[in-house]
């Protein structure tokens, strides 16, 4: 010990710390959830690659739901608001994060979102994550759920290749079957894929563009915002 | 690419340990990282190497343990073997993760006048 032998050196002192390196992030995503459930507010984590469709379930859920569902996003992108945009044009309030290079949203990105938006009186806010398999996956935002679309172009090994992401998910939208006419992927294949990296697997498949299947989506949002006591919000 | 705000998390945590324990240095950090974490050890360790200059851990090593995805079964504690699916085999429960999901800091050692 140096301080006993007097020679001068600093001391070496091992420090047990034992926690989780993102415990910041994910304190910040427990107060949001804290906000999201004293208003009564069904938030959506909705994932997938670039491409997957999910600005286009959006679209749709609101064409299909109308009044019976105030649906409001937050959408991340790395550069433009054109996500965001056409939600607006579409009726739904939403407001856009600009990433610039980070690949995923993070908790404090979306709390400070929350300041510039009316999100209060919402049904359900869908936050439209970085489109991106990998990153996003890693951070809690404060979600009721995570939602992963998955396209039909993207191969039915997709769940495999990206085990973390699906783990996470608590639904899979497989988008675009109405091109699966056009494309060799087998439902079958998928669902096994599914089954190796999902306890629980769940796959809704729908089309945003001829509406199949979306009305079992908007079903299974009903379902979670009245397993959140927030019945009395959905206006059926 | 999201290894860097890991780092980045990481060294804001170190550097207030650092602050509170009054250390002049950081010299080696412990890290465990599980398989299904979702952060790719080498891409941890570069951005690392990147990140720390300038940092209290400019000097410190970053050593990594990795922590291997083991599924188990939450009613029976059947393990359920790698590369099936995540039912048990015994009881069809939907298979628990019970370790490799871990992004932690374990441990600084750190150098204090």
């Amino acid at each position: 010990m140096c301080q006993d032998c007097g020679c001068g050196d600093p001391q070496l002192v091992p420090v047990d710390v034992h926690e989780k390196i993102l415990a910041g992030n994910d304190r910040t995503a427990a107060h949001n959830r804290e906000h999201f459930r004293a208003r009564g507010v069904l938030v959506i984590n909705l994932m997938g690659s670039p491409g997957s469709g999910k600005t286009a379930v959006l679209e749709a859920t609101a064409a299909l739901a109308g009044d019976r569902l105030r649906l409001g996003a937050i959408s991340g992108d790395l550069a433009t608001d054109n996500d965001a945009a056409r939600l607006r044009a579409a009726g739904i309030p939403s407001v856009a994060i600009t990433t610039g290079s980070a690949c995923h949203l993070d908790a404090e990105l979306v709390h400070h979102a929350l300041h510039d938006f009316e999100w209060r009186d919402l049904d359900l806010l869908c936050i439209e994550n970085v489109g991106n398999l990998v990153c996003p996956a890693v951070y809690d935002l404060g979600q009721a759920a995570n939602v992963v679309a998955l396209s039909v172009t993207e191969g039915e090994d997709k769940p495999l290749k990206y085990p973390v992401m699906f783990k996470t998910a608590d639904l899979v939208l497989l988008t675009k079957t109405d091109l699966l006419p056009y494309v060799p992927v087998r439902m079958d294949a998928i669902h096994e894929a599914l089954a190796h990296v999902m306890p629980v697997p769940r796959l809704l498949p729908v089309s945003a563009r001829t509406g199949e299947g979306m009305d079992r989506w908007l079903t299974w949002l009903e379902q979670h915002l009245l397993q959140r006591g927030v019945g009395e919000h959905v206006h059926v | 690419m999201h290894e860097y705000a890991i780092v980045q998390s990481l060294l804001d945590r170190v550097e207030e340990a650092a602050r509170s324990h009054g250390a002049t240095a950081v010299r080696r950090l412990s890290v465990r990282l599980g398989e299904l974490a979702g952060v790719e050890p080498a891409l941890l360790a570069t951005a690392y190497t990147l990140c720390r200059e300038r940092s209290i851990c400019a000097h410190a090593e970053l050593d990594i343990q990795r922590i291997a995805a083991r599924w188990e079964c939450p009613r029976c504690a059947s393990a359920i073997a790698r590369g099936t699916i995540l039912r048990c085999p015994v009881c069809a429960a939907p298979a628990r993760l019970a370790a490799g999901d871990e992004i932690i800091l374990e441990r600084i050692e750190m150098e204090v006048p």
